[in-house]
């Protein structure tokens, strides 16, 4: 026992690099994975730094707060917005009937949310203008009643709503997947009505999944340029998006111009991705993926037997 | 992870719960909902994959087919095809390696590695295009040197097949990521004490009981390698015949009003789309059935 704690204490002293395993390939995979991410990621981001560096910060200024960027960041952050609210709404309701009722064709639904991320976003680009254009299958009942879709920044919220529909959702069921019965009964049986319930018991449960979602969403659409160049109109000033402006920037070779508007861009999604972590440490998701909870049989069989006639 | 939840197999799609008159709504409201999802869905879903197929065959069959006789819209095929055959397969083993390294081990520095593997789902594909620009472009930092030496990455081949790369890299890894943390080092380390050699515990002990999740994670990869369009278009130079995928090409053909052409060509990447999420509807039935029938034999391995 003494030559134990000799031996820890030792390792406890020592910065420990990786913990002991006797699994082999650790050295190996991670120089590939370190390699291929230096190779692919990094090396080309060090590039656009370096040539961002080039610039003289009121260069960088000039360019990235110019008229033309600022309305751009209107459209693009403006649009993504109320495009992540609307599915932020509608995402909830769809998880919450996908997950809580049975009707035909439920299975069908629950697959078809994927779309979005399987679709290429050219041809959704497409499918969306041609939709919502003014001969179009909904573009024509929308004109007859004075409202403009395509070409508008209304039409590009609406790309962008058809691009984040999946991630409300599939951050939601989950949750809504696990929740337990038991607080619902509890709730109904201290005399909360149903609505009462939803509100307080259901939706601060569902709160934190359905934020990351939304923020998802927006990170997304912010981005996103397949799927709202056809149906922007891409006027300057007034339909451009800001990676079009970069794209425009490029095919007159102001390289430095597109550098900087993209670094500010970059530096958003920064920005949101430690957002986006840190959202989804707080829904403990990042503590849940890949946890027991994916063992449904599996978990069943770990509760107690007073526990077993619940709801899984 | 961003898009972690939102793209990984769900292994319990189903749920278990039972609606007693306390926990569920009056009927006209359960109806309500359910019609307002419905439509939601409908509008959103249901009429783009529509309107891409009807479309489509506007024309009816013979010109559909006309299409695909069009020498550059054949090119633009085998062009998308190339990139996805290179990329996919690179990816895999990237995503394997990763995932390996991740999940098995403990080490530091393991939260700044998943981050740099969820780079691409944040950045905006206009942006993961130029960063290659400004490496190998003509104004780049490797501009002068590729120049001198003749070779042409950006608005050429290589370019289009980097930009893919980049965009699809974390697909399979993040599939497998999960799997791989969820079954522990058990298995593997009971085979090593048996005397299997490090290969052979991957190959005959790790990859069957992550099958699915790497089925899936190709999949995905290779849907999104073929579709993917705002990295593309930014470093190919849309040069008509040569360096045109398939969604540039679309893009070609609805800019000249052909609008019947380019909805026949992305009728094609529509229907890879639907197998894309049939894959998926398998891949997730057959994982819980792998975990339903490790969970009945005590948790011993079964392959």
């Amino acid at each position: 026992m003494f030559i134990r704690i000799r031996r820890r204490k030792r390792e406890s002293m020592s910065i420990v690099f990786k913990q002991r395993s006797i699994l082999p390939g650790f050295g190996l995979a991670l120089g590939y994975t370190v390699f291929y991410l230096c190779l692919i990621v990094l090396i080309p981001l060090a590039a656009m730094f370096l040539k961002a560096s080039a610039l003289t910060w009121h260069q960088f200024w000039h360019v990235v707060a110019s008229p033309r960027a600022l309305a751009s960041y209107r459209l693009s952050f403006g649009a993504s917005l109320i495009a992540a609210l609307i599915n932020l709404v509608f995402g909830v309701l769809v998880a919450w009937v996908l997950v809580r009722y049975s009707f035909p064709g439920r299975r069908l639904f629950d697959s078809v949310v994927d779309l979005p991320f399987a679709l290429p976003t050219a041809v959704a680009g497409i499918a969306l203008t041609t939709i919502y254009a003014p001969n179009g299958w909904l573009g024509k009942p929308l004109e007859s009643i004075g409202i403009h879709a395509a070409y508008t920044p209304l039409g590009v919220t609406i790309a962008l709503t058809f691009i984040g529909l999946p991630f409300v959702v599939r951050t939601v069921q989950p949750v809504l997947e696990d929740l337990d019965k038991e607080l619902e009964e509890a709730a109904a049986s201290l005399g909360a009505g149903r609505w009462q319930t939803f509100i307080k018991v259901l939706l601060p449960t569902i709160w934190p999944a359905a934020i990351t979602g939304f923020a998802m969403a927006f990170g997304r659409a912010v981005g996103e340029y397949g799927s709202v160049i056809f149906i922007a109109g891409n006027m300057p000033m007034k339909t451009e998006i800001t990676p079009l402006l970069i794209i425009t920037k490029l095919q007159e070779y102001d390289y430095t111009g597109a550098t900087a508007i993209a670094v500010a861009m970059l530096v958003v999604s920064f920005v949101f991705l430690l957002v986006i972590n840190l959202l989804q440490v707080w829904s403990g998701s990042r503590r849940e993926a890949g946890s027991a909870r994916d063992f449904g049989p599996l978990n069943a069989d770990l509760k107690p037997a007073w526990e077993k006639g619940g709801s899984k | 992870m961003a898009g972690s939840a939102a793209s990984s197999i769900r292994i319990a799609p189903v749920s278990g719960y039972v609606a007693t008159k306390a926990t569920s709504e009056p009927a006209v409201v359960r109806w309500l909902l359910i019609a307002a999802a419905l439509l939601f869905l409908g509008i959103f879903l249901f009429i783009p994959l529509g309107v891409v197929f009807v479309t489509a065959l506007h024309k009816g069959f013979a010109f559909y087919f006309q299409t695909f006789r069009d020498p550059d819209t054949l090119a633009a095929i085998r062009l998308t095809l190339l990139s996805a055959g290179i990329a996919v397969p690179l990816n895999m083993v990237f995503g394997v390696a990763a995932a390996w390294v991740i999940g098995k081990f403990d080490f530091r520095g393991k939260g700044v590695l998943i981050t740099l593997i969820d780079l691409p789902f944040s950045v905006s594909p206009v942006v993961s295009g130029l960063i290659y620009v400004l490496l190998f472009g003509l104004q780049g930092l490797l501009g002068p040197w590729l120049i001198a030496h003749n070779i042409r990455i950006i608005f050429a081949v290589p370019g289009i097949v980097l930009a893919t790369i980049f965009v699809t890299f974390p697909f399979v890894a993040r599939e497998l990521l999960p799997m791989i943390q969820a079954q522990g080092n058990d298995e593997e380390e009971a085979a090593l004490t048996l005397g299997a050699s490090g290969w052979q515990t991957f190959f005959r002990v790790t990859l069957p009981n992550v099958k699915w999740a790497l089925l899936y994670g190709v999949i995905l990869c290779n849907a999104r390698a073929m579709g993917e369009f705002g990295a593309v278009s930014v470093v190919s130079g849309h040069i008509r015949g040569l360096t045109d995928t398939m969604p540039l090409h679309i893009e070609i053909l609805y800019n000249d009003y052909q609008f019947v052409s380019a909805f026949a060509v992305a009728s094609l990447l529509a229907l890879l789309a639907l197998m894309t999420l049939v894959v998926k509807s398998v891949v997730e039935w057959k994982s819980s059935q792998q975990l339903k029938q490790q969970a009945l034999s005590g948790g011993e391995e079964n392959s």
